[in-house]
């Protein structure tokens, strides 16, 4: 009997059969490439609100029998992770509101979606808090910015056993206050360097004030980064001071900045790591993204005319359940035609924080092969 | 090869260096141990905790900022070492390309099931052909070191003589010589441009981890899931061939799958007939100058595939 036959049976049963039915099995449940979601309220209509390119924005849940209990089957390809809520309709009021059966939870600035896990897929341990991992600092500082006029606050990540006489590789992030709440970014780095797949590195975490604007291609963040931040940074921490000890990156808007920064001063930093960039350009005619893209559309379609060597090496990764995936995989043959040494990877993952966590470590160990194979402790 | 020495593994969280010190060492001698942490770099000298546990007077070679020392007053040798580097990271590379294409199919031959005669043969010759281009490998980095010994010759050099003779007048009232891991070619190199051992003699040694590896036949490099890269275990070079007829795997469980019985077995295989001893935390062997005996715990990997104790 498979699982819906089992919902309407239970349904068919009543309460106490359902309440037996769920002690008994983890809903979404998760069968080979398909998931069944169910939900149990008053409602009119239920729905399922997700971030997936090329699935209908809203799918309906079907009622089951009259009662309460709604449910939806979809397919969802192995080792895929999908962010949604549940769209509950009743008396024209609609709420979005996490999936109550499912334990499981994804955060971004806006709050938290419930998640789904395809087969295959778990939370990579690497990304979880290792007690074994001896631990990096964090501190808030300022940039004293003449380009921008203002100050700006940042997060320096300085690694375990630190020590101010060793020189350290430069890792910027675009967006970084978000990589350290919503992409473990920290822990990843602590883990990394502990297991030696890294070398220990200083992150210097930034945050917009206007992030729509400053990283949609700004010159003016290019210069930031170039003229006030790494200078600036340089003269109080120990940094190895070459282009192929500098990385930036970031994700979404972020990794069009990191892009943008690169073109604008190239050879400043060596390495790239872009995720799920918002590289969006057009061959004819104008985009329909709206205006806070015009400046993305006109630097890309820019960049593609004339793309320089922008960085030694990149890595660029991308959810296949996003619409940018198109942009991205347009991008990867004329990045390797400047060049550069590039690798390209796809994730049945969608436009979110844990999809860019769960690519720090190929990413970040490709810009920074560690010590693995010389260090036995 | 020493009268005797004592392999340890990591000494992070299960700290045993005192007790193998204790072994070879009688309580009534009051000679000072000494210590070689150069595998740790720049880190060298933050030996406290190590000097706490051993509870005896305890002198830190120092044997990596001396050779930095040795850098910054012999510019020629810093560029020449250099260079070697470049060879070895190069001539590594091309060893690990032919390495790759031989691994695959043994993998693949050591996979299959059965145990006729014919599968036997393509293992063993397939075995063969790995052992060969390990050896060539090792033959070839070790003409690069001949080479470079040729050429430079380092021990001539006044920057590195002024440091030997420290060096000697240290070692020479040790009681015992401790090497502790980290970074195996720093360790091995730098040991090596002062030929520390030929000043040190077949005294008591106890070394773990990295220091381990230095002091065996060959420097094996291992890593079943890197984060880039093949997983193909690769050998570096030659060790110092102290102790004979051993690989030492230190953080072994950690580094390898070793429930996968068919890749064990071709690891025990291709190494034998060293016994491949795996390093992990409390993990130690004792050699006495004609045999090896090891505590309880201590696992080694058969040709059979499996994990198993080394016999006492």
């Amino acid at each position: 009997m498979n699982v819906i036959e089992r919902i309407e049976r239970a349904v068919g049963e009543g309460p106490h059969a359902i309440e037996t039915l769920l002690q008994t099995t983890e809903f979404p449940h998760v069968s080979g490439r398909s998931v069944t979601f169910l939900f149990r309220g008053q409602a009119q209509e239920v729905t399922l609100q997700h971030w997936i390119h090329g699935l209908p924005g809203s799918l309906p849940f079907r009622r089951v029998r009259h009662s309460d209990a709604w449910v939806l089957q979809l397919d969802l390809p192995p080792k895929s992770r999908m962010e949604y809520k549940i769209g509950v309709a009743m008396y024209g009021r609609g709420t979005l509101v996490r999936d109550p059966l499912n334990k499981y939870t994804a955060r971004d600035p806006f709050g938290a979606n419930s998640v789904v896990y395809g087969e295959g897929y778990s939370p990579p341990e690497w990304c979880l808090d290792d007690p074994e991992a001896r631990k990096g600092t964090i501190e808030d500082r300022h940039v004293d910015s003449k380009v921008y006029g203002d100050w700006r606050p940042i997060k320096v990540y300085r690694p375990a056993r630190f020590r101010q006489t060793r020189r350290y590789p430069l890792l910027v992030v675009h967006d970084g206050f978000d990589y350290l709440g919503f992409a473990n970014l920290q822990e990843v780095l602590d883990n990394m360097i502990h297991r030696l797949e890294i070398p220990p590195l200083i992150a210097i975490m930034t945050q917009a004030s206007d992030r729509m604007r400053e990283y949609a291609a700004d010159p003016r963040q290019a210069d930031y980064l170039v003229k006030d931040l790494v200078p600036q940074m340089e003269q109080i921490l120990p940094l190895v001071r070459e282009p192929s000890a500098r990385a930036v990156m970031g994700a979404s808007f972020g990794a069009v900045s990191s892009l943008s920064t690169a073109w604008r001063h190239p050879g400043f930093f060596g390495k790239l790591l872009l995720q799920s960039g918002s590289f969006v350009f057009t061959e004819i005619g104008d985009h329909d993204r709206g205006p806070l893209f015009d400046p993305v559309v006109k630097f890309v379609n820019e960049f593609r005319k004339a793309p320089g060597r922008p960085a030694d090496s990149v890595f660029v990764s991308c959810g296949v359940y996003e619409s940018l995936i198109y942009y991205n995989r347009s991008l990867v043959p004329l990045l390797q035609e400047t060049g550069m040494q590039v690798r390209f990877r796809e994730a049945n993952d969608g436009h979110n924080w844990e999809n860019w966590r769960d690519r720090l470590r190929e990413g970040l160990s490709y810009l920074f092969p560690g010590p693995l194979w010389l260090v036995y402790e | 090869m020493l009268s005797s020495a004592i392999l340890l593994g990591p000494q992070r969280h299960v700290r045993i260096v005192a007790p193998a010190v204790q072994a070879l060492v009688g309580d009534d001698d009051d000679r000072p141990l000494a210590a070689v942490t150069a595998g740790w770099e720049e880190r060298e000298s933050e030996d406290h905790e190590l000097r706490e546990h051993c509870g005896r007077k305890l002198v830190n070679l120092e044997v990596w900022a001396r050779v930095e020392r040795i850098f910054e007053r012999d510019r020629e040798l810093l560029a020449a070492i250099r260079e070697r580097h470049d060879t070895l990271r190069r001539v590594q590379e091309l060893y690990r390309l032919r390495l790759q294409g031989a691994m695959e199919p043994a993998r693949e031959l050591f996979r299959r099931a059965g145990d006729d005669v014919w599968l036997a043969a393509e293992r063993h010759d397939a075995l063969t052909m790995i052992q060969g281009i390990d050896t060539q490998h090792v033959a070839r980095v070790q003409q690069i070191h001949d080479e470079f010994e040729q050429r430079w010759r380092p021990a001539e050099r006044t920057a590195v003589q002024r440091e030997r003779r420290d060096l000697q007048s240290k070692l020479r009232d040790a009681a015992c010589l401790l090497v502790a891991g980290g970074h195996i070619a720093v360790l091995l190199h730098r040991m090596r441009l002062f030929d520390l051992f030929g000043m040190y003699g077949d005294r008591p040694v106890v070394a773990w981890s990295a220091g381990a590896m230095a002091i065996c036949d060959r420097i094996v490099l291992f890593h079943d899931s890197p984060p880039q890269g093949g997983a193909a275990t690769e050998v570096m070079e030659a060790g110092f061939g102290l102790v004979p007829d051993l690989v030492a795997l230190p953080h072994a469980m950690k580094r390898l799958d070793a429930t996968d019985e068919r890749a064990v077995q071709l690891f025990a295989r291709r190494f034998a007939p060293s016994l491949c001893v795996l390093l992990d935390d409390g993990s130690r062997i004792d050699w006495n100058g004609k045999r090896w005996s090891a505590q309880p715990e201590t696992l080694r990997f058969t040709e059979d595939g499996w994990v198993e104790e080394v016999p006492a």
